[in-house]
């Protein structure tokens, strides 16, 4: 049995899920709790924003976001992978800074054009 | 003569200008004091926004910068690193900037988007000494997220605000270890999803009922003493533990920025610490307009874009269209449970078809019911699930039933016992 906070709405409602029987909710407050919460435990995922260094541009760091969600446990191993990155200016909203993040198929992409 | 001079180019100006020229007005200024427009969207790395507005999750630059590419489209100026000193009620803007030097401009009309500036630890008066190390978690941010500097390593956050919740994530993430987030009241001042997102996934303690009551360091913090509050928020003795740290963030509540609102004689609401607002988000004074941050502190940008809008629309309608004033003002009121409303008054006439009030709660609320009282009569309730003081609440009242109120009416919440 696991417990998560559902975030589907600011009311927070606890959720029990219970993975050894068919992830059976309960503590739910409507439907959409129930599919946050089976997701969540089967296999939580998680967007990562962060910045990246960047040269000869008005600020020095250049913020980027991935383009879809990874696993929650490579987080850590995702930010390592921004650390070696050094962009030049001039970037674009939306360029690809990082393909294939922890091989996961996602990528950092940039969210300013700097 | 402009039409209209906006000041602030955070979201709030941003779309309220954009508003404006859609609807008709053609000489359009925003006085900007940064070096770009975006205001805090540019720092505001996450994601999150315009889930309500857009229908999609967008960081901050990306949605600052769906309103940005319209401006030159739109034709509108933008004056950049310009600081405006004073605002009339005759719609003159004292502006000051490195190219122009010291201007008086003249508008038709104005709209105030200064947006709010982060409470400081003089405002929360914790004692201690007085070392480097304590900042308010925009700062932070800022320093961080655009200027490429990191703040600390061993960090503590003192209260739930969701810039504080955001930063203690955003810390762990560049390698510092966040100890705690600590909050005087029994409940999280920040949306529960950054509780859950950014707290919960890195394993960050939430103290609920606890403050700091003594930061120690000489040149750098080096402790801060903690301890449990009580009912009536007063540090308990006993409970107190010290935190070895190096660094404080402070996310203590927002504050909308209002010199100029103040030194132009415009009515401020004791509540919000913001401009009295109408309807059409006008204020006490004929011709300027107030909107976002500055009017009432919001937890989601997509709403400052929609008051924003209405902000917009309604100096168009005054420049292009001046109705004559009119006597009918209906007061909104906040009754048991509400901490403010906004706007605080409304001309029914100017109503099209639903009146939207925007309001917090005062306290925690299960199932209950927002009640729309004049005099004894309720002329409308709304139910609602759960309400919390961190999340802001609204309720469309419909034309019809407003124009069955006589004199003021009272917004109150009631726990629905049925």
């Amino acid at each position: 049995m696991k417990t998560v906070i559902c975030i589907v709405c600011p009311k927070g409602c606890h959720l029990n899920i219970d993975e050894e029987h068919g992830y059976e909710v309960s503590g739910f407050g409507c439907e959409r709790g129930i599919a946050y919460g089976v997701e969540e435990v089967r296999r939580p995922m998680r967007m990562i924003t962060s910045t990246v260094r960047i040269d000869n541009a008005a600020l020095p760091r250049c913020p980027v976001k991935l383009d879809k969600p990874i696993d929650k446990h490579l987080i850590m191993a995702a930010m390592k992978e921004l650390d070696q990155v050094r962009l030049t200016s001039p970037v674009s909203e939306g360029q690809i800074v990082v393909e294939n993040v922890c091989g996961s198929g996602a990528s950092f992409i940039s969210t300013r054009s700097l | 003569m402009y039409d209209l001079i906006v000041i602030g180019a955070g979201p709030a100006g941003l779309a309220a200008a954009i508003t404006a020229a859609k609807n008709g007005l053609k000489k359009i200024l925003i006085a900007e004091r940064d070096r770009e427009a975006g205001g805090i969207l540019n720092q505001c790395i996450h994601n999150g926004f315009g889930l309500h507005y857009f229908k999609e999750e967008l960081t901050g630059p990306e949605y600052a910068s769906r309103f940005i590419r319209m401006l030159a489209d739109l034709n509108i100026e933008l004056m950049l690193n310009a600081m405006v000193l004073e605002i009339t009620p005759e719609r003159h803007v004292h502006v000051i900037n490195r190219d122009v030097g010291y201007k008086v401009l003249e508008a038709k009309s104005i709209v105030l988007a200064m947006g709010c500036r982060e409470r400081t630890r003089g405002a929360i008066a914790i004692p201690g000494s007085r070392p480097a190390g304590v900042l308010t978690a925009g700062a932070a941010q800022r320093y961080v997220n655009m200027e490429g500097y990191m703040v600390g390593r061993r960090v503590l956050v003192l209260g739930s605000g969701d810039i504080g919740l955001i930063m203690a994530r955003r810390l762990t993430l560049e390698g510092a270890e966040v100890l705690a987030c600590l909050e005087i009241m029994p409940y999280s001042s920040g949306l529960m999803r950054n509780v859950v997102q950014c707290l919960d996934d890195y394993d960050i303690p939430l103290l609920l009922s606890h403050t700091i009551v003594e930061i120690r360091g000489d040149k750098r913090v080096e402790e801060a003493v903690v301890a449990r509050v009580d009912q009536n928020l007063k540090p308990i003795a006993g409970t107190e533990m010290t935190f070895t740290c190096d660094t404080i963030l402070l996310s203590v509540g927002l504050i909308p920025e209002n010199e100029l609102t103040d030194k132009a004689g415009i009515e401020i609401d004791p509540r919000t610490k913001g401009a009295i607002v109408r309807e059409n988000m006008e204020t006490s004074c004929h011709g300027i307009f107030a909107c976002g941050n500055v009017v009432h502190v919001h937890d989601l940008v997509d709403f400052v874009t929609e008051e924003s809008e209405i902000a917009g629309r309604g100096a168009a309608e005054f420049v292009l269209n001046e109705k004559s004033e009119t006597a009918d003002e209906m007061t909104l009121l906040c009754g048991d449970g509400v901490s403010y409303v906004v706007p605080q008054i409304v001309r029914r006439e100017r109503v099209a078809k639903t009146q939207t009030v925007y309001f917090r709660v005062n306290r925690l609320f299960d199932k209950s019911r927002v009640v729309i009282r004049s005099g004894e009569n309720e002329i409308a309730a709304f139910k609602r699930p759960y309400m919390a003081p961190g999340e802001m609440e609204h309720v469309k009242i419909p034309k019809a039933l407003l124009d069955k109120a006589e004199g003021a009416i009272v917004i109150s919440v009631e726990e629905d016992v049925s």
